[in-house]
This record gives structure tokens, sequence and C-alpha cells, in this order.
């Protein structure tokens, strides 16, 4: 885990952390079950994308406010509740707004609360920062959550079904391959966007290891 | 005895409902590991359908059934505290090898998913009691399957930018595919 930096003022960089450089799924490997498990279509994991961000981001803002105030034995405890009172919210929000999309994320939503990314943000980063720059740091984090999740799930819709947002893309005449929207899909397209991510960061580590070497450092 | 083959092989957490990943690429390295881990979930699991079975009915006798992820929560955490100490108490090396991966054991989503899938099936005592037996050991059979690929592995030659995290979800993936093969098993 990447050492957090001592309260540097908000910057972009701190947004951008959590889509790329830091990205939950693809680089920290956090937040992997339901990433997998809700994402055969692009829908589904962006509702779930969102809620867990906005479950981080609640959770983030309350832990970030009483860091001073929650004491460091019970730390863990004290977030877990506080992170599940906001899954609980969520989950009846969802619960109100949309039965299909509840029934089709089903117990993912209250499992929210292990979700390691976000319990690893707020020990990692809200207990340890003012709230402006948590606040920031969460949504990017979110942001890059929803993104692989969103990465993930397209992908699984269409190859898996041929569809993306539900739009058919092929044609009748197009063959799905069922695999992908089934378990050994998810782990397979996961597989596959990190080596994407290794090789991609490895590009830029040897591009940025040649230019020091131009300049003679 | 079909609820315990379900966990165990049909629906397993692991493979199929993609629950408890951190630990199954995390221990899954060494075989050593792989066993205690496995049984130590068991153990957590087994106290945790209990428990969550008595609480649930009190739940829904004083009609708070809002509070019930809090209360799941804790009662993991409980127990998960409960089996540290012991392997603390008696295999201080095992304790070590562990690390960080035991007090985990509480954010691990399968057991809380167990506890939850087993609320909402509205399982009885006993069906809880194999259901959280199989799911446990469907964890222990993934995990123990998975290190022993990844000990071979460690001879194999593998792409420099797939190692680690990248060639075990591949792994994963088949392996998952070989449990599909038991779809049919329950009829």
């Amino acid at each position: 885990m990447p050492a957090p930096k001592h309260d540097a003022p908000v910057s972009l960089d701190t947004l951008k952390a959590g889509v790329w450089k830091e990205n939950p799924v693809f680089i920290m490997l956090l937040g992997l079950c339901p990433a997998l498990a809700v994402s055969n279509t692009a829908v589904n994991s962006l509702a779930m994308g969102l809620a867990s961000t906005f479950v981080l981001l609640g959770a983030s803002f309350l832990i970030s406010l009483f860091r001073n105030v929650i004491p460091k034995q019970v730390r863990i405890a004290s977030y877990i509740i506080i992170i599940a009172t906001f899954v609980t919210v969520v989950d009846y929000t969802i619960h109100a707004l949309s039965l299909e999309l509840y029934n089709a994320l089903g117990a993912f939503i209250q499992l929210i609360v292990v979700n390691c990314m976000i319990l690893g943000r707020c020990e990692a980063y809200a207990s340890k920062h003012r709230v402006s720059t948590t606040m920031v740091n969460a949504v990017g984090m979110g942001a890059g959550f929803t993104l692989a999740l969103f990465l993930v799930g397209s992908i699984r819709e269409i190859l898996g079904f041929g569809t993306f947002f539900g739009i058919p893309l092929f044609g009748p005449d197009f063959q799905v391959w069922a695999v992908f929207i089934l378990p050994p899909g998810g782990f397979i397209v996961l597989s596959l966007w990190l080596v994407l991510f290794a090789a991609i960061q490895r590009k830029r580590d040897r591009m940025a290891a040649g230019k020091e070497g131009a300049y003679g450092s | 005895m079909f609820i315990f083959l379900n966990a165990l092989l049909i629906n397993n957490l692991v493979l199929a409902l993609f629950l408890g990943l951190c630990p199954f690429v995390g221990v899954s390295s060494k075989i050593n590991t792989a066993w205690p881990m496995g049984l130590a979930v068991i153990v957590v699991m087994l106290v945790a359908s209990v428990c969550a079975y008595g609480i649930n009915i009190l739940l829904v006798h004083f009609e708070i059934e809002y509070l019930r992820l809090i209360s799941y929560i804790a009662v993991i955490a409980s127990a998960v505290q409960l089996v540290e100490m012991t392997i603390k108490k008696f295999s201080p090396t095992l304790f070590r090898l562990l690390g960080i991966y035991l007090p985990l054991i509480t954010t691990n989503c399968a057991i809380l998913g167990m506890a939850l899938f087993q609320t909402f099936d509205e399982y009885s005592f006993t069906q809880s009691l194999a259901y959280s037996l199989g799911a446990g050991g469907g964890f222990m059979l993934a995990l123990v399957l998975m290190a022993g690929l990844r000990e071979r592995l460690e001879l194999a030659n593998v792409p420099d930018v797939a190692t680690s995290a990248a060639i075990a979800f591949m792994l994963a993936g088949l392996l998952s595919l070989a449990f599909m093969g038991f779809a049919g098993l329950g009829g």
C-alpha cells in the first residue's frame, strides 16, 4: 500500500490517484468480490460502483470528522459500524427506487459492508487526513472503483449477452459467449484487465526511467 | 445433505459466488498456510451461523430487522477474535504465518455472505448448520486446490506482466470452469 502523503494541499493529484495510480481494483486488488460478483452487465456494475462510492464518501466523511475522537483500540469496530449504517441506508434506498436492480444485486448490496476497499481507505486515509482532503480522495477512489467495475462489466456484457446497456450490438446472428456471464468469465476478464494495466504501468515506468536517464540523474 | 453439497460444490462461495476473494488470493500461495486458514474459516462460519440464526429470531421477534447487518458483523468479529486467541495460544508459529489475514477474516465477505444467504433462504437450524459447514468446506477446498496449483506455478514460466495476481485469477477462472461441471449434481 502506498504511503499516504503528509497533509498535502488538496490537488488534482489527490483526486486522480484513485482513478489511475492507486486504482483500488486493478492496482491494489481491493474490493474484488463485488467487482466480480455483480459485474455481469454494465448497468449492474455501474449501480454497484455508485452504491459503493456513496458508502465510501459517507463513511470517509464521518471517520475523518471524528478521527481525533475515536479511541485507537476500537477504531476498526467503530469504522465497521459507521460503514454498516451507510450500507443499510443504501440498501433501503435501492429497494425503494428500483426493485429490479435490488433483485439483481441481491445480497451483494449488504455485502458492501465487508468491501475491503472501503475499510482499507477508511483506515489508511480517512483516519489520518483532514475532511476536505479525504473527501476529494474518496471521490477519486470511488470513481476508480466504479470505472474498474464498469470496464469489467461492459466486457462481460458485450461478450456474454452481445449487448451494451441492453442495446444489441451485433445483430441477430451473434453467437453469445455465455461463459463470460458465468463466474469463470468474471475471473478471466479481470485477469486480462490486470495484465493490461500492469503492461501499461510497466511501459510508463520505463519511459519515466528513460527520461531520468537522459537528464543524467 | 443437498444443502451441504450445494454449498460445497455447486454454489461454491469462492468460485461461483465470488465471496472471500481477498484471503483466497492472499493466503493461497502455500499449501501449509492454506489448510489452517481453511479450518479457521470453517470454525468461524459454524459459530457465526449458529449466532446469526439466534440473532435473526430475536430481530424478527422485536421487528428490528434493520439492525441485522450491524449485529451480524459484531458476531462475526467476536467469533474471529475467539479463533485468533485460540490459534495464538496453541500454535504461535501458525499465528505468525497467517499474519494479517487472520483478523481480516472479519471482513471476509464469505462469512457475512453465508450468514445473509442463510437468512434470506430461511433455513432451519439444522439446515443452517449444514449450509455453513458446506460453505466453509467449499472455501477450504478452493483455497487448498488453488494453493496446490500456485505451488506448481512457481516453477512455470509465466510472462512478466502476468505475475502473481493476474495469473492467479486466470487459474481461478479455470478452476471455476471445472467446478461448473458440478452444476447438474443436485438435479
